[in-house]
């Protein structure tokens, strides 16, 4: 107990050395600055370049810092806010927060192309359903999942950022048949979970053959378990994609700093961070610069990703959709 | 009780102060929300239909788990056996436990390849499914039980030992002891333990989603997190902030109509002992009842502990401290949460005004935490960073949320004093402190401690408003265990998981045994 103390104290001291330096506070989602997130690295390796005390305030998870900034609005205190995906960003660009970033994007390294103003990405998944490798035939898309009797756990689309990916998944795929396709899932799902991490933790403890997830997912248990055991079903219709974005707040006092940061944060010292602590690939790595485990992932034929724009017009109809196909 | 002509003392102004403050700590975030708002938007069918199963499976999981409280209650206050002091505290733990670990504990025993059904299947039945409303009951039965058990047991013991040995004099027979003796304590103890029950289930989230099988046991809660996060309609965020507060008027004031006090006389606080000769059928039953808590309440506990043991050695230091972030947090709490329970609980035992303080007292946990959470977030995020009084900030509002379990354990045995002491006391002249000192702390000293216990390891499990709150390096132990599930580092988040465990029965038994001194129980 005496060693944390003692290093709360130093901690304590030196930040209160830095206090001259500028501040730069980033509002993010509460996993990205755990100890075990990226957070502590990216700050350490930041505070290396800028000369300035970088500051992660966290929030729930992305919806939670979405709400957070709608509540501050223009009295916001954060300078950078990071962790928002692409079906939040037409609700966060309505708020008229978000200043562009002025970056050309050229260096990312997604299966997409990015051309958004005033978002830049910094990570990326595909959302898949997570298995263990003894399932036997597992479904290669999601007619074939709701004709089998396996059993799925999914995520709440009006509590959680994944759930929502989900959502947008089955439409992107399957358009005005994305009411049926929901009525054939609803005898699979065994639960739904207000969070990913509820759902995942069922799937570990065996209530649920799947569960909704990311192709990344198993590198986590490859890379720091060395089990495995868990690989994600590869579907044909394609996977939607999970982009999380990062944007400088337009009334920020240190526009110069927020823009550094936005720099860095595509650069590699930031971007050879995010493999093995946020588990997604990142926006700006070349595939040879990843770690071991992540070249033996499914990796999709087809990428599917909705524009902001058209996620925030279908949000509504498909979140009906979902609930009176379930609710029977 | 009769309000006996008696001065308005310091203690009794107090009293009411502090329940202008708690109504203003409950009221005023949601008003914050409203002003914000601007206006209130409209209730669709959705919300409707989550108003609707939110009732339902509230009071259903109130109606079993009081139900089943009072023969276990019973069995234990005339049994008495080795390790009884014991089981009646560790029988606490789920009340006090973060949810997603009494969930995961309850998965354990009763999920599809829980303890439960690998013994069905052993023996060639079908396997029982724990998705549904049933599961939500469920789990909320478990969570409650134990405090309803609690509540009755006190009000068993309560019952003075002179009536039990006169009982025994005038040849009663267990038919005569439950009418004249135990149904009067039922009357005044099951209205308020079913009422706090009822409304704890109003504001379930976690519970009734992840149990509950999908977007048919939708709850209020789950509606208000969807108007916060995605709509940013505060408007209707409020306006189901506003729904929970009129369940709980209304449900308190119908609850409380039925309550009445106890009017029989009292003793000289000697310990309890039964003089009642008891059928074997009557033992057989109580044991029945012992056995099936003890293993319904214990199992799912037991699983939690087995699961988490292997990782504490190896736990990362930002848990441990954590833990003690989380552990000074539980005793200010419990701190804070006594000195406003007990004036307010003598105020309420003077009996004027009763539903109407009862109620204010009920608030706190029929409004939703979110909402609770919110409301202060706009209140104060002018005047103070949110990170840096996010400690504070919880300590309150786990004080506040703790304040109806206090008044439930306090007001039963402060109306039991008065009744019985308080014309001597008046006689005396003995008013404010003295009364309080004198006359009451030591006649309510077994429910104070299980109250403080209670309050300090409730906040020692909360994950309300911290997470709205808190920065990165001030996490409390719940949030930290939250953060390692997040990073799919589940080993550690159970042994995390058995350290809050362990730690919140800790704290509960010190207070819980405080109380007890003096006492043969």
């Amino acid at each position: 107990m005496k060693t944390p103390i003692l290093a709360t104290g130093i901690a304590l001291l030196a930040s209160t050395a830095m206090a001259q330096d500028s501040v730069l506070i980033v509002y993010t989602y509460d996993s990205f600055v755990s100890d075990w997130g990226p957070g502590p690295l990216v700050e350490a390796a930041f505070e290396e370049t800028c000369d300035c005390d970088l500051q992660f305030v966290g929030a729930g998870d992305g919806a939670a810092l979405l709400a957070r900034l709608f509540l501050e609005g223009a009295q916001t205190g954060a300078d950078v806010v990071l962790g928002l995906d692409t079906n939040l960003i037409a609700s966060a660009r309505a708020m008229d927060l978000i200043a562009p970033h002025g970056l050309t994007a050229d260096t990312l390294t997604m299966p997409i192309s990015w051309d958004d103003p005033q978002f830049l990405p910094y990570d990326w998944g595909y959302f898949a359903f997570v298995h263990g490798t003894g399932l036997e035939n597992p479904p290669s898309n999601f007619r074939e999942l709701a004709d089998s009797d396996l059993r799925i756990v999914i995520q709440d689309p009006r509590s959680s950022t994944p759930g929502l990916g989900l959502l947008m998944w089955v439409k992107a795929a399957y358009g005005d048949e994305a009411a049926s396709i929901w009525e054939g899932l609803a005898d699979n799902i065994v639960t739904v979970t207000p969070g990913w991490s509820e759902a995942y933790g069922l799937y570990l403890e065996g209530e649920a053959d799947m569960v909704l997830s990311y192709t990344t997912s198993p590198a986590y248990h490859l890379i720091a378990e060395e089990d495995d055991s868990h690989t994600v079903a590869a579907f044909d219709e394609g996977h939607y994609m999970q982009v999380e974005v990062a944007g400088i707040v337009n009334i920020s006092n240190e526009m110069e700093l927020a823009h550094q940061f936005m720099e860095f944060m595509i650069s590699p010292a930031f971007q050879q961070i995010i493999p093995t602590t946020n588990w997604m690939y990142p926006a700006a790595l070349p595939a040879e610069d990843l770690p071991e485990g992540f070249g033996t992932l499914v990796v999709p034929e087809t990428a599917l990703l909705l524009s902001p724009e058209e996620s925030q017009a279908l949000r509504v109809q498909a979140l009906d959709e979902w609930q009176a196909a379930l609710s029977q | 009780m009769a309000s006996r002509a008696q001065p308005i003392s310091a203690v009794q102004g107090a009293g009411v102060a502090i329940a202008a403050l708690v109504l203003l700590a409950v009221l005023g975030p949601l008003g914050a929300v409203l002003w914000r708002a601007e206006s209130l938007s409209g209730l669709g069918p959705a919300d409707l239909s989550a108003i609707r199963f939110t009732i339902w499976q509230a009071f259903l999981s109130a109606v079993f788990s009081v139900g089943l409280a009072i023969p276990v209650a019973r069995a234990l206050a005339r049994r008495s056996f080795p390790g009884r002091a014991a089981l009646i505290a560790l029988m606490g733990a789920p009340f006090i436990l973060p949810v997603i670990v009494a969930v995961f504990g309850l998965i354990t025993i009763f999920g599809r390849r829980g303890i439960l059904n690998e013994g069905l299947a052993a023996i060639g039945l079908p396997g029982l499914e724990i998705y549904g409303l049933h599961g939500v009951v469920l789990a909320h039965v478990f969570f409650n039980l134990p405090l309803a058990v609690r509540l009755f047991l006190q009000g068993w013991l309560a019952i003075p030992a002179e009536r039990f040995r006169l009982a025994a004099t005038l040849g009663f027979r267990p038919r005569d002891i439950a009418r004249h003796m135990e149904w009067p304590m039922l009357r005044q103890v099951a209205p308020g333990a079913f009422l706090v029950i009822f409304l704890i289930c109003t504001t379930s989230f976690a519970v009734a989603l992840i149990l509950g099988g999908g977007p048919r046991a939708t709850t209020v809660e789950l509606a208000i997190y969807q108007a916060f996060r995605y709509e940013f309609d505060l408007g209707r965020a409020a306006m189901l902030g506003l729904v929970q507060v009129a369940i709980c008027v209304v449900a308190g004031l119908m609850v409380l109509r039925v309550a009445v006090p106890a009017a029989m006389g009292t003793g000289l606080d000697r310990p309890l002992e039964r003089f009642d000769r008891q059928s074997a059928v009557q033992k057989a039953g109580d044991w029945l009842a012992i056995a099936f808590a003890a293993l319904f309440l214990m199992l799912p506990i037991l699983a939690v502990l087995v699961r988490g043991v292997g990782g504490v050695l190896t736990l990362p230091g930002s848990v441990w401290l954590a833990a003690e972030r989380s552990v000074l947090l539980s005793l200010a709490t419990a701190v804070l949460a006594v000195l406003a329970a007990v004036p307010m609980a003598m105020l309420i035992a003077r009996g004027r005004a009763r539903g109407l303080l009862e109620t204010i007292g009920a608030l706190s946990i029929a409004v939703s935490p979110l909402v609770i959470g919110t409301g202060l977030f706009l209140i104060l995020r002018p005047y103070v960073t949110p990170s840096s009084s996010a400690l504070p900030v919880t300590g309150l509002v786990n004080a506040l949320a703790a304040l109806p379990f206090l008044l439930r354990a306090l007001v039963p045995a402060i109306e039991a004093a008065e009744a019985g002491y308080g014309p001597l006391a008046d006689s005396l002249g003995m008013t404010g402190w003295q009364r309080l000192r004198h006359v009451l702390l030591p006649r309510i000293r077994r429910p104070l401690g299980f109250g403080a216990g209670l309050a300090a390891a409730m906040s020692m499990g909360d994950l309300g408003v911290i997470t709205l709150f808190a920065a990165p390096q001030e996490g409390t132990l719940p949030l930290e265990m939250l953060r390692l599930r997040g990073a799919y580092r589940t080993d550690d988040a159970e042994a995390a998981a058995l350290v809050l465990l362990v730690l919140s029965l800790a704290l509960f038994w010190i207070f819980d045994r405080g109380g007890r001194v003096n006492a043969a129980t």
